[in-house]
């Protein structure tokens, strides 16, 4: 019996409107893609369940890292140059006020400050900077006076964010002595940041997420 | 129509031992290149950080010197989480004495499981008057800043509403270390 021939179609498939689609997918994702910018001081937050997103601007931030030294960074460039004027007219250091201005974060005691912001901005690593002191066994915890600084130069206008960042291998004691400095200068109000976690199904927190209601971070 | 006839005349032979020049397809492969598309595509996907860092809030009480401005806890409401070395933590109910240290004084840790901190919150909490609950938490000078935040992320897991963040005291900080010592013996 004769068959009808069943032309034969070739296996070769058009390509290029796949290959379309792969760069596109290709080319969102790199231009999306935000590189984390090197930081200077290493950190590893813990992790928590608060659903609030960090404030990334207009922010004081006091750093923590594992070995327990203390850094401070703001990004408001008015405030720190009433700072470093403030602490050249009182404390007499002598400090470039450019140079402080453009410091993306202070980690010295204030004898050291003028040689730290003579070190060229990339060079600045934790590890290798000495921080500012807060152990009170081993002198003053300097970081009062900073806060103290910060206060006076948000004068009249209310600071919302001040943020702590702390690393997961940093003890207790320093952590304490930051909050201490916190609450000398009536800060009674912080942010800590951390890595977002899920809430564990079946605790309270997540059934009342479940029954929408909203919470109180 | 008009065409300009090429093969005739000019360099061009006909014949065998010619070659005639083969014309080859415009199409090119492309599954390599969609390959490396997609290669690309999954490295960029996997390397891309989604999440933001997030904020936990924190209120601190105002220092005060004048006793009566403190807040009281009641007994039967307070339960006392401390914090000591190596993850570990202790916790008591009410008001530790030295008659009760032993039986009152448990040791737990940061897991979700039986022995974990979260069960003996829950259970503290399930067994007092919403009101009177206060979580005082006494980090030693041992623990680290995770522990720390665990705990009060263990507050808000739990929904505690009242909890305080306090200084251990000498015979807190004590018994701790001893305790410690007991723990990792076992």
């Amino acid at each position: 019996m004769a068959r009808p021939k069943i032309p034969r179609k070739s296996t070769n498939i058009d390509m290029t409107a796949m290959c379309d689609v792969a760069f596109l997918l290709l080319s969102f994702f790199i231009l999306t893609t935000k590189f984390k910018p090197a930081e200077a001081i290493t950190v590893a937050t813990p992790s928590s369940v608060a659903a609030k997103v960090a404030p990334d601007k207009d922010f004081v931030l006091v750093t923590l890292d594992k070995n327990g030294k203390v850094f401070l960074s703001m990004d408001d460039e008015q405030k720190k140059e009433f700072i470093a004027n403030t602490l050249n007219t009182t404390k007499n250091l002598g400090i470039d006020v450019n140079a402080f201005k453009k410091a993306g974060f202070i980690g010295a005691p204030f004898s050291q400050l003028k040689s730290f912001l003579q070190i060229p901005e990339e060079m600045r690593k934790g590890d290798a900077l000495p921080g500012i002191p807060t152990d009170t066994t081993k002198g003053s915890n300097e970081l009062v006076e900073w806060m103290r600084l910060v206060n006076e130069a948000y004068q009249g206008t209310k600071m919302k964010n001040l943020l702590l960042k702390g690393d997961n291998l940093a003890k207790y004691p320093a952590f304490k002595s930051i909050v201490d400095a916190f609450k000398k200068n009536d800060f009674l109000k912080f942010q800590m940041i951390t890595s977002p976690e899920s809430v564990p199904i079946g605790s309270e927190l997540w059934k009342n997420n479940q029954k929408g209601e909203k919470r109180e971070d | 129509m008009a065409e300009l006839d090429t093969s005739s005349g000019g360099g061009h032979k006909k014949g065998p031992g010619v070659k005639k020049s083969k014309k080859l397809s415009t199409r090119v492969d492309l599954t390599p290149m969609v390959d490396l598309g997609f290669l690309l595509i999954t490295f960029f996907i996997f390397t891309t950080t989604m999440s933001q860092p997030t904020a936990m809030r924190l209120i601190l009480p105002k220092d005060t010197d004048k006793p009566e401005d403190q807040n009281k806890a009641k007994e039967s409401g307070a339960f006392t989480i401390l914090l000591g070395k190596d993850n570990h933590v202790f916790y008591y109910e009410g008001i530790l004495t030295t008659e009760n240290a032993s039986a009152n004084f448990k040791s737990a840790n940061f897991s979700s499981g039986d022995d974990g901190i979260r069960n003996a919150i829950l259970k503290k909490k399930a067994n007092t008057i919403e009101k009177d609950l206060v979580v005082v938490i006494k980090p030693s000078d041992e623990c680290t800043y995770k522990n720390v935040v665990d705990i009060l992320d263990e507050m808000s897991v739990n929904v505690i509403k009242r909890y305080a963040l306090v200084d251990i005291s000498d015979v807190e900080a004590k018994l701790v270390k001893a305790s410690e010592g007991a723990a990792t013996a076992k």
